[in-house]
This record gives C-alpha cells, sequence and structure tokens, in this order.
C-alpha cells in the first residue's frame, strides 16, 4: 500500500513537473553592466528587451519571462564567475549579453562549452560570429567590421585616394581599422599608416602632428565615449577637418555629440541605425520607448529590443518550448526580424545581415544620408559551422 | 621626420610632460612627506575636472575666477579630507593606507555617478582662449594648449619658490628628510601636514581643470591619470618635486615619440623608460625634499 502511494505521488510529481516545463517562465539571464562607463548601454539594452516583452503582454509565444540579473561590470576578468552565476546558479535558458568585447569572447567560450543559449545584444568583436561562431551564439547587432568596411567603400566612393587609420590597440579598435582598409582599397585607395595608441590613452596631439605632415586625403577614426569626444574636439582644434575629412564608426558620434558640440557638425559615419529612419517601425518603437522610459531610445536599445524578437522567432518555432534546442535555433536562425533599424535576416554565423547607413552629424543628431551598403553580410572569416 | 614636424611634437611632449607634472607634483609631496600612498590622488584629478564642468555655467565666462573658485573649494576639501580620514593613516602601514585610499576611489567615483551622472560632459572653452595658431602651413595649435602649459609653468615656479625661498618651504624640506626630527623641534607637524595634503588635492584639481575643456570629463577619468602619475614619481624619486618635473617631461617625450615612432607599441614606452631608469638608479632621479 505503501509502495503504490509513493509510486502514485512520484508519478502526479512527474506529470505535474512535465505541465510545469511548459507553464514555468523562461528564465532569461541579463548579463550587462550595471556601474561604470558603460552602465548607460546595458540600462538601454534592457528597456529595449523589456519593452519587447512588454509589448506582447510580459510573454513571448505565450511563455512568461522571468529575469535573473548579473551586473558584468564590463570587466572580462570577472566574466567567467559572472557568466557561471547564470548558468549554474540561476539555471537560466538563455543568456543575453553583453556590451564590452572581451567580456561577451568570455561569455561565448561558457556558451559554447555548457550549450547555453546565448544571444549578444552590442558587443563586436569579430570573432564571435567568425572563427568562435556556435550553433547556440546569436547576435542582434553587428560585427566592427561592417560599419568600418562600409566607411572604406564610401571614402573611396567619394574619390579619395590616400588615407590614415586611427585608434586605440586593442580588438575593437584592431578589427575595425582592418575593416576600413579592406573596403577602402577594394574601392581603389590606399591606406598609408595605421596609427594606433594604448587604451584608453587620449593624449592625440602627437598623432594628429602625425597626420598633418603626413597629408592623407582622408583619415578614418574608430573612438568610443569620452575618447571620442575628445579626439573629435581635438582633430578641429588642428585645423584638420579644414582640409582633411574624417570620417568614422557610428560610435564615434553616438551618444557623444552634446560633448562634442559643434566640433561634431557636419561629421560622417557609419552605423546599422540612424536618428532619423522615419519608419513607421522605427517611430512607433521610439514613441512608445520614450512614453515607457522618458528617454530617446537609441542603437542600444534597438539592439536590445531585436534580443527579444529573435527570442521569441526561435520560442514560436519551438511551440514555446525552450528546451526543444534545435527548434529554437533553427526558428531563430531562419526568422526575419522586423527591426526599428529595418529588417533583418541573420548569417549562417548568426550576425544580422542589414543595411549599413550613412549619417552626417546635424544639431544634436545623427542624421540619415543614405544606405551606404544594402544587405551587408560580415564575412565570418574562421567560422565553420 | 621633418624639422618643423619634430619641434611641434616636442611642443605636444612639453605640454603633457606639464599637465602630467602638476598631477604628480601633489602625489609626490603627500607620498614623500606625509609617506603615505594615497592611491585617491587621481580622483582629486577628477574632481577639478567635474568642478570646471560644474562651475561653468555658474561663472559664465570669467574662466579665471572659475579656476580660482575651484581651487579654493578644493583646498577646502583637501583640508577636511585629511582631518577626517588622512590625519590617521600616518601611524598606519602601507596595506591600510592602500585599502583606505583605495575605497576612497570607490566612494568617489560611486559619488561622481550620483552626482553627475556616467555620461561623458563637455566643458566649454571661453572665448578668448578657443582660437588656434598657426605652426607654419603644418597645422593649427589651439591657443588653449598653449595657456594650459603656461598655467603648468607659473604654477611650477610658484612651487619652486616655495618650498626653496620660504619658511613653508623649508618645514616642508625638513619634513620630508627627517619627521622626528621636525616634531622634536616643536613644528606643528599636524598643521604642515595638513597644509601640505590640502596643497596636493589643489594642485591634482587645477591639473583637471586645466585639463577638462580638452578633455572632456568622464567616468574613470581619475584612473588613467594615477597610474601614469605612480610611473612619474617613481622615476622623479619619491618625494622629489624637482624629479617629478623631470621626469614628467621625460614621460611627455617619450610618450609622444614612441606613440609616432612605434606606435604598435606605444603603450609600452613609458613602462620601458621606468625599468630602464630603475635599474640604473634604484631610487629614483633626485632625492627627498628638493
Amino acid at each position: 500500500m505503501h509502495t503504490k502511494f509513493t509510486a502514485l505521488a512520484a508519478a502526479g510529481l512527474l506529470c505535474s513537473g512535465i505541465a510545469h516545463a511548459q507553464t514555468a517562465p523562461i528564465k532569461v539571464g541579463l548579463m550587462l553592466p550595471a556601474t561604470g562607463t558603460y552602465a548607460n548601454l546595458g540600462e538601454m539594452i534592457e528597456n529595449g528587451f523589456k519593452l519587447y516583452v512588454g509589448e506582447q503582454g510580459g510573454k513571448l509565444a505565450g511563455r512568461e519571462i522571468r529575469y535573473f540579473k548579473v551586473d558584468d561590470e564590463s570587466d572580462p576578468a570577472k566574466a567567467t564567475d559572472n557568466v557561471n552565476k547564470l548558468i549554474k546558479r540561476d539555471q537560466v535558458d538563455v543568456l543575453v549579453g553583453t556590451v564590452h568585447s572581451g567580456v561577451a569572447l568570455a561569455m561565448a567560450k561558457v556558451a559554447r562549452e555548457t550549450n547555453t543559449l546565448l544571444i549578444v545584444p552590442n558587443a563586436g568583436a569579430d570573432v564571435i560570429t567568425g572563427a568562435m561562431c556556435a550553433k547556440n551564439v546569436f547576435r542582434t547587432s553587428f560585427t566592427n567590421w561592417q560599419p568600418a568596411y562600409a566607411m572604406g567603400v564610401v571614402a573611396a566612393r567619394n574619390g579619395h585616394k590616400k588615407a590614415m587609420t586611427i585608434t586605440w590597440n586593442y580588438a575593437a579598435g584592431n578589427e575595425s581599422a582592418k575593416g576600413f582598409v579592406e573596403g577602402f582599397e577594394k574601392g581603389g585607395g590606399k591606406v598609408t599608416q595605421n596609427l594606433t595608441l594604448a587604451f584608453p590613452n587620449v593624449e592625440f596631439q602627437a598623432l594628429l602632428t602625425e597626420i598633418a605632415a603626413q597629408k592623407p586625403d582622408a583619415v578614418y577614426a574608430f573612438f568610443a565615449g569620452g575618447g571620442a569626444v575628445k579626439f573629435v574636439k581635438d582633430y578641429v582644434a588642428a585645423g584638420l577637418n579644414k582640409t582633411i575629412p574624417l570620417y568614422g564608426a557610428g560610435f564615434l558620434t553616438d551618444g557623444t555629440i552634446e560633448a562634442q558640440g559643434a566640433a561634431a557638425q557636419g561629421l560622417s559615419t557609419t552605423l546599422h541605425y540612424a536618428d532619423n529612419l522615419n519608419t513607421p517601425r522605427d517611430n512607433a518603437f521610439r514613441l512608445n520607448f520614450a512614453k515607457t522610459y522618458k528617454t530617446n531610445a537609441d542603437v542600444y536599445a534597438v539592439q536590445g529590443y531585436d534580443a527579444a524578437q529573435l527570442l521569441e522567432a526561435g520560442l514560436k518555432a519551438a511551440g514555446g518550448d525552450i528546451k526543444n534546442r534545435d527548434q529554437v535555433i533553427a526558428g531563430m536562425a531562419s526568422t526575419q526580424v522586423d527591426s526599428p533599424r529595418g529588417k533583418f535576416t541573420l548569417s549562417a554565423a548568426h550576425n544580422p545581415v542589414q543595411d549599413i547607413y550613412l549619417r552626417q552629424v546635424k544639431g544634436n543628431i545623427n542624421e540619415l544620408k543614405g544606405v551606404a551598403i544594402k544587405a551587408l553580410a560580415d564575412p565570418a572569416k574562421g567560422c565553420k559551422m | 621626420m621633418e624639422f618643423s614636424t619634430f619641434l611641434v611634437q616636442c611642443l605636444n611632449a612639453v605640454q603633457y610632460g606639464l599637465l602630467l607634472f602638476l598631477v604628480a607634483s601633489g602625489l609626490t609631496l603627500i607620498f614623500g612627506i606625509m609617506g603615505v600612498i594615497n592611491l585617491a590622488h587621481g580622483s582629486f584629478y577628477m574632481l577639478g575636472a567635474y568642478l570646471a564642468y560644474a562651475l561653468a555655467p555658474l561663472f559664465g565666462g570669467q574662466f579665471l575666477l572659475q579656476m580660482a573658485a575651484g581651487v579654493v573649494l578644493s583646498v577646502v576639501f583637501g583640508f577636511l579630507l585629511e582631518w577626517v580620514f588622512f590625519s590617521y593613516l600616518y601611524q598606519r602601514d602601507h596595506l591600510q593606507q592602500v585599502l583606505m585610499t583605495y575605497s576612497l576611489i570607490l566612494v568617489f567615483e560611486e559619488m561622481r555617478s550620483i552626482l553627475a551622472g556616467n555620461d561623458v560632459h563637455g566643458v566649454k572653452l571661453p572665448e578668448w582662449l578657443s582660437g588656434a595658431v598657426a605652426l607654419g602651413d603644418l597645422m593649427k595649435y589651439p591657443v588653449y594648449n598653449l595657456f594650459a602649459s603656461a598655467t603648468c609653468i607659473v604654477v611650477a615656479l610658484g612651487l619652486y619658490y616655495v618650498v626653496n625661498r620660504t619658511r613653508l618651504g623649508m618645514m616642508i624640506r625638513a619634513g620630508a628628510s627627517n619627521r622626528d626630527m621636525v616634531r622634536g623641534l616643536g613644528i606643528n607637524i599636524r598643521l604642515l601636514y595638513r597644509i601640505v595634503f590640502a596643497a596636493g588635492v589643489a594642485l591634482a584639481a587645477l591639473a583637471g581643470m586645466i585639463a577638462a575643456p580638452v578633455t572632456s570629463v568622464y567616468p574613470g577619468m581619475g584612473g588613467q591619470i594615477l597610474i601614469i602619475c605612480f610611473v612619474v614619481v617613481v622615476i622623479g624619486g619619491i618625494g622629489s618635486i624637482s624629479g617629478a618635473l623631470i621626469a614628467a617631461l621625460l614621460v611627455g617625450l617619450v610618450d609622444t615619440f614612441g606613440k609616432v615612432l612605434f606606435a604598435q607599441f606605444s603603450g609600452l614606452s613609458v613602462y620601458l623608460l621606468m625599468a630602464l631608469i630603475l635599474i640604473w638608479r634604484p631610487q629614483g632621479l633626485k632625492s627627498k625634499g628638493y
């Protein structure tokens, strides 16, 4: 009698367990910076993600979403520990993160080893969807190569023959400079020198003097945040902008225009988003974002928003069962994301195949000037999948 | 490299070196005279930069007045800080000093985050300093950079005068070489320490205020300058102001030309310089106090 009862109870438990798996909330692990230089970016990504979930009534493909959060502090040294907190302690179903490329690389590595689903909503390191690509790793942002390559093509198209690049000597900067060289030289130009300085050094004066001495036709710069502000101001203060046009990846003027002030006016940059796309999709998104969070959306919010859309596509394909991994991945890989930036699909390496826009700073916004390259796919060098 | 380019690069080097000296002189004073390893010194630089950002709207175009106000505020701040925290540190060992000053960095960063947010902010240049002078046909040189160098030179001269030609300076030099003897002679060492500390804070804050319009103000800006300033202090000889000046100019020179000539190893050049000098003179270029 006793054993029978136990067996029954066990069966009951088992049943409820299965039922539970189908109705329990999906555990989403948000590993984003909540402190440090990138704190704002992390918040924008999180808000974007939650905005989309909110628009779907708090559910994706009928499943409730439960968030687990870890502040990654943009510190690569703590990245492996942090990501393990989410995977081992919280046992999340899917990881979303992060901003800093070094941290994202560590996340991708752990995700590969533990076969955890990962969506990268910003970090642009080429290798994440290049040599380190994996079935379960996705990205909704960009590769450093993408906007840089497009800028190279545009600069060559503008008739420049000789260019120099300048960036911090670290992964993102070097990848970006390489992308520019590739695009520029394909268009018939020649990059004479790649100037670098140690990250996050901002003493540019010596390198500006070098640029003035070599007199190239154009300069391509990759800097972000405080470095971007100082570089653009120094470039103008040295009077170089009058004779040598400055081009950059979008990060040179994204979130920094206000601090750059007059120096940024007229600067051309490339990115997969602009401040006035003026499509119904983008307008609706920006309005809703502004209403919900009382601040204007930016490219980071878009990338977070699209991470939620991508996850939903996977869940829908698997009928809401996140444990049905193959279905989820197939659904995500084959979807077309209706992003505020414009619709995009994913490449075989799971990176967006997207339009890269040419923008120009006017007042306080990055004004759309046109599409630099349509549906640009990252070459995904070294990806074997 | 053409000769004109070379001259402009030298100008760049001197300008960077002078700014480094301003921050490092305060660090070496505090380190050499009070024996406190002050990791929070970079935060004072940041404090100055944010002061410039916060005070700019209040003073309109009165740039010099605004700097003076900033210096007064930072002296007061230094005084209070020494009284509340640092005066308890002199008898403790270096580990406790490092722990407390490190925790101060965290406190200052958090306060910065609460008060000014995590965005990058620009600081406007005053109208009369925003022009540029042509240097040959090569490039224009911002007037403000020249102004910054001039200010640094004036402060350096003032510092030299105070340390070498005044009674206060004599006490400071004496305190650096033999603390106990100075106390034994009946000099109020507590007050002396407080003055030195406040002066150190003011020097770093002044450097931050000068740098703010060109660097803009941003989170974590104190950390970068701190490391390079420790390099300057160690090369120059701990506690030596003139040593700090020579070292700062050397670091400026090596950093500037390293960046141009050996771009791929630019981050390394300064530390290579430090290693070489320490092999040659483990105690640094100069000895304490002068």
